[in-house]
């Protein structure tokens, strides 16, 4: 399973990437939220998948799952939660002020 | 000692704030107190029983690099030369440089080369000797460069600048080497340890980097090329770092390793033959020459060939005419700049051919020239000390010996090389002299009608020449306290005492009247064998290299930017995941990191199989959905596909909270969706697409790859057993996972809410700019 998973991951960054490149604010956005998604499934799969009880201390259960992975993936989902919506408030003032959202013609001109 | 050296940057500190009372006193007048206080501090070290003396203070001892500064014989005669000359030099601005110039700005660098200079001579260490050496280097930069709005300053900045800076990295590879052979960073213990540098298979490459620095800092040829357009630089400055100073601590740092490097053949061969070299053609370049400080410039360059020469020649007589020469040289050199300065300053102009007959307009500048320029001459006149270094030179160059090879070429060829050399000496200080202060008077052609120059700008030349005669009257007075330590230094056991007038009618006094004889002849019929310059160098010059070589590197490296910094944010970034995947695979496969085990994986279902096909399939589908809203509803389904996984995965929390956190995230989405554009195709080529599916699949590659691989491989035992033991001992919580975010891990918790802080503030205030504009 732990293979079929990294793929997956390999997948999700491929395509958030591929999105990432565009010129399409919108898509720029979704991009990074497809590569945080791609990052936290990567750091689940290091560890050890379905490996014992889920990590809440109970009467009789010896094995638990990692618990560790799981702590920092929930900073980091927090944290490119808080990321995304900046990304996206940003977006839609620069496509506001800037009437688009081609990268291309967003670029400074002050050194041309 | 160690504040004798700092106390110039420490005044450096505080002379901005100085700088802004300068209409009520001229800021230059505390600058003069800081080398007279170095000076009076260091010159009760003279006297005929001198010691050397050596302190050490603590910088960073794990590196073998401290602050140890070895005041010996020829320290002292740099410390004396910078101290003093800085002293009248400073005095002197205060006359040169009106008020209304940047006083703060050249103060500051004046203070950082005089502190940083005190540096170079006296570090015992090779670091810290090189780090003050390159402070040398961009404090003349930046001095050159001090009239910044004149294209020629900065062009002579840049320069210098570039060709001392080469020079430094070469020095800084030779005490890399040095020490690696020897192992320690101390100068003295190297020179104790001669045999091991002497004898290692890399001694010429040593020997090459050492003097090619000293050599571009001391401006030999063909690395003189900096030095006549340093000349842009304000004329105190021209005096004390560009005659009298810094050029000369290349001459220093030869003289400072020549115990070391004298041993070997080479060291004579390609230190006497750049000297002698650089000596005939600075000399006979500086006739050509048009600007008073051109011709002092090329006179410079002859001079330090000089010098250079004579360490090479490694002998009794040469070294203590070498390191005389140098006290000679600062004298009646630093003098004549600062004439050239005053002239400058009362004319107008600097070029010769406008000048002349200004004897009876400037008598007292006039009066001082004539001492120095005949000092410089090496006129046979008892009262000038500049005849007893080229006397002693002369005789020198006379006292070789070699018996094969090219050194020995060498020997036979230098005493007419030094004639050659020093007629053409005679010629240019004269035609300095009588090309400026006699003949024809054009007085209406002037920009400024001509006065005597103030008093004031007159004591500091006045001073120095008044060293010339001193010297030249009374030479034991200064040869027993102070010249013999440092030629001791030099030579590395007893130098020579005796410093005559008259020597007799011998061979070198021959040759002194040779050079006057033709000197004479050639002065007087100059205009007739001018067009000799049109031969030699004629077109051919180093400049020309150099504005070659800068012109085409600055094309070259402008190209090179253009073609990939072209303001195009997805190039930038296509570039980075490029580099990133290049290099990570490219050591993935050299240190064989790849690893794929297969025995230890966790059974394969059903239901997992369908979510992850689902996420798959919607990843793409953010790709080819033109439509916005379908693009966000889809990136929703990769969102909570992932919270499914979370729950197969034992992990509650991780589920809970990527729920929320999704469906708000899509809720922010479609607020914001309706006031992006469409997202129609922007006009992507083929091409572009294919690069960036290229790009996209080879980082995605990547992931997989690391997953897998760091998967498969245990390197390490898994820590998280010490949570689950401990979760409940010292967190009191049953959920290991809230204990570590909220007790063991608090910090990180923290901060991560002050992110998101930061976050809510960002998008509140970049929603109010737009409530205010609107208004």
């Amino acid at each position: 399973m732990e293979i079929i998973m990294s793929v997956l991951a390999g997948i999700l960054f491929m395509t958030g990437v591929y999105n990432l490149l565009q010129k399409q604010l919108l898509r720029i956005v979704i991009g990074t939220a497809l590569v945080s998604h791609g990052a936290h499934l990567t750091i689940l799969t290091m560890g050890k998948l379905k490996d014992g009880a889920p990590p809440i201390l109970t009467e009789g259960v010896e094995n638990y799952t990692d618990p560790l992975p799981q702590a920092l993936i929930l900073t980091s989902i927090v944290i490119s939660f808080g990321v995304t919506s900046l990304l996206l408030v940003l977006a839609y003032r620069a496509s506001k002020i800037n009437h688009t959202d081609n990268m291309d013609q967003l670029r400074g001109n002050d050194y041309e | 000692m160690i504040l004798a050296v700092l106390l110039p940057f420490i005044i450096a500190i505080f002379i901005p704030f100085l700088s802004k009372w300068k209409d009520k006193f001229h800021t230059g007048i505390v600058v003069t107190l800081v080398p007279l206080v170095i000076f009076t501090y260091f010159a009760r070290f003279l006297g005929t029983d001198f010691e050397p003396v050596t302190r050490s203070y603590r910088w960073i001892p794990s590196l073998d690099m401290n602050m140890v500064f070895h005041l010996d014989g020829l320290s002292l005669l740099f410390v004396m030369l910078i101290s003093g000359i800085g002293t009248l030099v400073a005095f002197y601005s205060i006359y040169y440089l009106h008020k209304s110039e940047k006083l703060g700005h050249f103060y500051v660098y004046f203070l950082i080369f005089m502190g940083s200079m005190l540096g170079v001579v006296l570090s015992d260490n090779i670091y810290v000797l090189y780090s003050f050496w390159e402070f040398t280097s961009l404090s003349s930069f930046l001095l050159i460069g001090y009239w910044n709005h004149k294209h020629g300053s900065r062009y002579g900045a840049l320069k210098s600048m570039l060709i001392t800076v080469f020079g430094g990295l070469s020095l800084l590879g030779a005490l890399v080497f040095m020490h690696t052979i020897t192992g320690t960073t101390s100068i003295q213990e190297m020179i104790a340890n001669n045999e091991a540098i002497l004898n290692h298979e890399f001694f010429p490459l040593i020997l090459s980097l050492l003097l090619l620095g000293a050599f571009t800092k001391s401006a030999q040829f063909p690395f003189h090329i900096w030095l006549p357009d340093a000349m842009e630089a304000p004329t105190p400055v021209s005096a004390y770092l560009h005659s009298a100073t810094m050029v000369k601590a290349g001459i220093f740092l030869v003289a400072r390793f020549s115990p070391m490097m004298s041993a070997s053949d080479w060291y004579f061969i390609i230190v006497s033959s750049f000297g002698i070299v650089t000596l005939c053609w600075g000399s006979y370049m500086a006739v050509r020459q048009t600007d008073l400080k051109g011709i002092l410039a090329f006179s410079t360059i002859s001079q330090l060939g000089m010098i250079m020469a004579m360490i090479g020649f490694g002998t009794k007589v040469a070294i203590f005419a070498a390191v005389f020469h140098i006290l000679n040289h600062a004298t009646f050199k630093g003098s004549l700049f600062m004439i050239a300065g005053i002239v400058d300053h009362e004319t107008g102009t600097r070029d010769i051919r406008k000048l002349g007959g200004l004897m009876n307009y400037l008598p007292m500048t006039a009066t001082l020239a004539m001492f120095g320029v005949f000092s410089m001459a090496g006129f046979p006149l008892p009262f000038l000390n500049g005849f007893y270094s080229k006397e002693m030179f002369f005789n020198a160059s006379l006292d070789l010996s070699a018996t094969e090879g090219i050194a020995a070429f060498l020997t036979s060829a230098i005493p007419y090389l030094a004639v050659f050399g020093s007629i053409f000496t005679f010629v240019y200080s004269m035609y300095f002299f009588f090309g400026t202060f006699r003949g024809k008077a054009n007085i209406d052609q002037l920009p400024k009608k001509p006065h005597e120059a103030p008093v004031g700008m007159l004591i500091s030349p006045a001073v120095l020449v008044l060293l010339v005669v001193a010297i030249g009257l009374f030479p034991f007075i200064i040869n027993e306290p102070f010249i013999s330590h440092a030629a001791s230094a030099v030579y590395g056991g007893e130098a020579m005492k005796e410093i005559y007038f008259w020597h007799g009618f011998n061979l070198p006094f021959i040759m002194s009247l040779t050079v006057i004889a033709f000197g004479t002849i050639l002065a007087l019929t100059i205009p007739r064998w001018k067009t000799v310059y049109n031969f030699v160098p004629g077109v051919l010059s180093m400049n020309k290299v150099y504005d070659f070589t800068v012109d085409k590197s600055v094309v070259f490296s402008s190209k090179v930017n253009k073609s990939y910094m072209t303001g195009s944010l997805a190039l930038y970034m296509k570039l980075i995941l490029i580099t990133i995947v290049g290099v990570s695979f490219t050591l993935f496969f050299m240190t064989g990191g790849f690893a794929l085990e297969l025995s230890n994986l966790a059974p394969v279902t059903t239901i997992e199989i369908i979510v992850a096909l689902t996420m798959a399939i919607a990843a793409f589908g953010t790709i080819f959905t033109n439509n916005r809203i379908a693009a966000i509803l889809i990136l929703g389904v990769v969102g909570y596909g992932l919270a499914m996984l979370f729950i197969i995965y034992r992990a509650p929390d991780l589920a809970l909270t990527q729920l929320i956190v999704e469906t708000v995230t899509v809720a922010l989405f479609l607020l914001v969706f309706y006031h992006l554009p469409n997202l129609t195709d922007r006009g992507e080529t083929g091409r572009g697409k294919l690069i960036n599916w290229l790009v996209s699949i080879g980082f995605g590659l990547l992931i997989t790859t690391v997953a897998i691989s760091s998967h498969s491989s245990k390197w390490f035992d898994v820590i998280s057993s010490y949570f689950v033991d401990n979760s409940y001992k010292l967190g009191g919580g049953d959920n290991i996972v809230n204990v570590i975010l909220v007790d063991m891990r608090g910090l990180d918790t923290l901060f991560e809410i002050a992110v998101l802080g930061l976050a809510a503030m960002a998008i509140y205030s970049l929603i109010k700019i737009k409530n205010k504009k609107e208004e």
